[in-house]
């Protein structure tokens, strides 16, 4: 087997400083820009969603608090969801980092479209900015999940516009997909056969054909809702004998399987992390890569376990709450294929890897929790509770938020060329180990114990975890404030690092950081397999250093 | 060129039989077959499907799998997600328990 | 083409193919099977979307049977096999249209593809006329929606899905005729040759889906109600 080659590189300028001025950026058809782009874009929707959270937080200080009153208390709950599902966690790890590293990953010079890859940040800017208008124009008060007649008929918010937003956005969504899907058929370097491909690259194809085959769903149920309210047609009327548990189905169909695309681009890093920081390959590979493509088929057919008290059949609830256990089983296949991973190599506390420990554990939970909600008997017991609040903020902020900050720490280096204080970075992550657990265990109490969802006040025997509650999502902000802090001044003052700092195995870490704009001088030719950490060095450059950046 | 050449005589052929299967399905809709109507007319509109597909599409010339697979791909989710859904519908109202 | 002035050493036929490639691709054929396989993956959202409203009336002519027989009576039949016929040959013509841009027969693609996008124009028009007598007929889904016979509004669900489904169908025959004119003029300027002329395939793929999805329209929609007593 052949050993990686160490690629040479003629072009001294890099990606950042290629070209400088606004419209080199905002006319850019460079990948690694348009992931730049994109990460400002949802770092700045993160915090709009956030401000939501903290106004939910606070109002549930009290149990009869009136800092806000019930309407914008719906409000609230509604657009926190909407921004941080299609505006910060769907986009999050495939427009940043899968844009940014997919076609390093592979071998090739850009993604298959690049100019369309430009349109798609433009088209979710488009949507991004329906939305903010949407806020601005009184808002939303529907849930997330704008479910009829209540959105069609009842309300009097600007659910045309937040409709359409949403709309709009997904199209964001499918054309980055289709992209990627083409890129990966298409652009692989010669001898990087699929089964040499890095499991994150396998993980952003199947959340890419997930994408390309649900999207569509949330495009004409949003068009749905949309063309009811502006022409008083009744689809979903039961007052013309319209059906509310259609839209739900619609709905659904797209709405579980975006979970899976909110998650398994998180579990994609987490690969690439904990092989890195326990200089080992991957325990399992095809069982990995299967998983990830099992997760993606199964996720469609488990959409109606959203509908159990909706009013389905009885059959069908049980088909589906089948189905959704059998879900269940290849991200557990993930869970042990990563701790047998672990296992016997030399591990490595870095910040990345802290949050790839902390993504398993907090992944697990929230899996597990998911498995109490497809058994139908506990479900009736506690849908619609803070039950299920806690269950997707296990996964979808334990899950893949902390999978994000964790690819994102770990690809800093290649992105910037920059390293950040370590230090910091493990102190900002205990931090928001810390904050999520207390905002949210609490919340899997609350809701065994009875409290609902989506109300602005609650009996009073809850405040006391209310209140462990919204203390532990003051530290969770904090947390979240210090990355953006240290970050932002790495780019000034932070070590500046050679191609390889984290020396790990991958195409991505041949090339400069930052890499340069055409990626490889050359096409690369790859003889060898992935994750052959048995071939690199066992110990990490960085870490053999004196100092680390600014410490 | 990668695909062989089709002939021109193939794509008017197949535009012929086009043109017959919709003359059949609208006049056998004037045909009362009951509950076989519906099957019927769905059978011929997935041939008449077919046929585009495969010959003006050129998923018959294509060599590339990835293609088919995407032809089938997309034909099989919209099925689950039918039978699925009227897997619902249809089983309602078995129990007779209100709302189930 | 200012271009092609540049390269003079190359043959016009190297020329346009240097400019047709774009650099992140190896070559013209690569560059080719994606832009194929990317209309291939684009037309799978376009099954489900259209798949979402067939799920929408599968399951309102299933709880209502006699009320979409009834309306699919108020259909304007001759209309709707017109255009079926209109869009089957429209997609001959851009079949035979592809089968021109292989062999770079640049006339014959322009005049295929001209021909089909007239007979889409056709479609549109014939559609136009069909609303516009629906809409004389009261049987436009708002306050105006008058029905004589049973089940008003479950009637009017069956014109709703009617207007749905087809108006959506109209949008993107509206896109397709758009994207034929572009492709007609590109044609016309001799910007195609056998070994590229990716945008006339894949506007083809496009439009023959537009196709397919008016095959299945037309017996939902028009051919329901024929043996209704």
């Amino acid at each position: 087997m052949a050993t990686s080659p160490q690629l040479e590189t003629v072009e001294s300028a890099d990606y950042l400083n290629a070209e400088y001025g606004v419209k080199s950026w905002l006319l850019t058809t460079d990948h690694k820009r348009i992931a730049i782009l994109y990460l400002a874009s949802i770092t700045f929707m993160f915090f709009i969603g956030a401000l939501f959270a903290l106004v939910i937080r606070l109002e549930l200080l009290v149990p009869d608090g009136t800092l806000v009153q019930a309407d914008t208390y719906n409000k609230m709950f509604t657009m926190h969801g909407l921004v941080m599902i299609f505006f910060f966690l769907i986009p999050s790890i495939p427009t940043v980092l899968g844009n940014f590293l997919i076609p390093l990953m592979i071998g090739a010079k850009d993604v298959a479209f690049p100019k369309l890859n430009l349109m798609s940040w433009y088209i979710f800017i488009v949507g991004a900015g329906m939305f903010i208008y949407t806020i601005l124009t009184g808002g939303l008060d529907t849930g997330w999940t704008f479910y009829t007649p209540l959105s069609t008929s009842f309300v009097s918010s600007s659910v045309v516009i937040g409709a359409l937003s949403i709309f709009v956005v997904g199209f964001s969504s499918i054309l980055t997909s289709l992209n990627f899907i083409v890129t990966v058929h298409k652009l692989r370097a010669p001898g990087m056969t699929w089964g040499r491909l890095p499991l994150f690259v396998w993980a952003s194809y199947a959340t890419s054909v997930i994408i390309v085959l649900g999207t569509p769903l949330i495009a004409i149920s949003m068009a749905l809702v949309a063309l009811e309210r502006i022409f008083g047609i009744g689809f979903f009327d039961p007052l013309l004998g319209g059906d509310p548990l259609l839209f739900q189905h619609l709905f659904w169909f797209y709405s579980h399987p975006a979970v899976y695309v909110m998650i398994l681009p998180g579990m994609g890093i987490i690969s690439e992390i904990i092989t890195c920081f326990s200089r080992k390959g991957v325990f399992g590979y095809w069982s990995m890569a299967l998983a990830i493509l099992a997760i993606a088929v199964f996720g469609f057919l488990v959409w109606a376990h959203h509908m159990f008290v909706a009013g389905i059949s009885v059959y069908s609830a049980l088909v589906f709450s089948f189905l959704s256990y059998f879900v269940a089983v290849p991200s557990a296949i993930k869970v042990f294929n990563w701790t047998a991973t672990m296992y016997r190599g030399s591990l490595y506390l870095t910040t990345p890897m802290l949050y790839a420990l902390a993504f398993i554990g907090l992944f697990t939970i929230g899996g597990m929790t998911g498995l109490f909600l497809a058994s139908l008997g506990f479900d009736v017991h506690v849908t619609d509770s803070y039950f299920v609040v806690a269950h997707f903020h296990y996964i979808m902020v334990g899950g893949m938020v902390t999978a994000f900050l964790g690819g994102m720490h770990f690809y800093w280096p290649k992105i910037s060329g920059r390293m950040y204080p370590e230090s910091w970075g493990q102190v900002a992550a205990a931090v928001i180990f810390i904050g999520f657990n207390l905002t949210f265990f609490p919340q899997f109490i609350l809701g065994y114990l009875g409290m609902n969802r989506r109300y602005w006040h609650y009996a009073p025997q809850f405040q006391v975890l209310n209140v462990l509650s919204t203390a532990g999502a003051s530290i969770l902000g904090i947390g979240y404030l210090l990355p953006l802090g240290y970050f932002a001044w790495s780019l000034r003052y932070g070590r500046r690092v050679g191609d390889n700092p984290w020396t790990a195995a991958g195409l991505e870490w041949k090339t400069p950081s930052p890499p340069p704009t055409h990626n490889f001088p050359e096409t690369p030719v790859v003889t060898w397999e992935a994750y052959n950490y048995a071939e690199l060095p066992k110990d990490i450059e960085i870490l053999r250093e004196e100092t680390f950046a600014g410490d | 060129m990668a695909e062989k050449t089709v002939r021109i005589s193939t794509y008017i052929w197949i535009w012929a039989v086009l043109m017959c299967l919709t003359a059949l399905t609208a006049g056998i809709s004037f045909v009362n077959l009951h509950r076989w109507s519906t099957v019927v007319a769905f059978v011929i509109a997935t041939t008449k499907a077919g046929l585009v597909v495969t010959f003006f599409m050129h998923l018959w010339y294509e060599k590339e799998k990835t293609i088919w697979i995407w032809a089938v791909v997309s034909a099989l989710w919209l099925t689950i997600m039918l039978v699925f859904t009227m897997g619902d519908y249809l089983t309602r109202g078995f129990l007779q328990v209100p709302g189930k | 083409m200012p271009e092609i002035s540049q390269s003079a050493a190359l043959s016009f036929r190297e020329a346009i193919d240097r400019h047709s490639l774009h650099e992140h691709f190896a070559d013209l054929p690569q560059q080719r099977e994606a832009a194929k396989l990317g209309m291939w993956v684009f037309l799978a959202t376009e099954v489900m979307f259209f798949g979402g409203m067939i799920l929408g009336y599968i399951a309102y002519r299933n709880a209502y049977p006699a009320a979409f027989q009834a309306g699919s009576v108020h259909m304007l039949f001759v209309a709707g096999t017109l255009n079926t016929a209109l869009l089957i040959t429209a997609s001959l013509f851009v079949a035979l249209a592809v089968h021109a841009a292989r062999e770079g027969r640049r006339k014959a693609l322009v005049w295929c593809l001209a021909i089909s996008m007239f007979l889409g124009v056709c479609f549109l028009g014939v559609k136009g006329y069909e609303y516009y007598q629906h809409y004389l007929d009261h049987k436009v889904p708002t306050r105006t929606f008058q029905w004589d016979g049973p089940d008003p509004r479950h009637a009017e669900m069956f014109f709703v899905l009617y207007f749905f489904l087809t108006g959506f169908h109209a949008l993107h025959m509206i896109i397709g005729v758009s994207i034929l004119a572009f492709i007609i003029y590109f044609a016309q300027r001799g910007r195609y040759t056998p070994e590229y002329h990716n945008p006339v395939e894949n506007a083809a793929l496009y439009w023959h889906f537009v196709d397919i999805v008016w095959i299945f329209l037309y017996p939902m929609l028009y051919l329901v109600g024929h043996t209704h007593v």
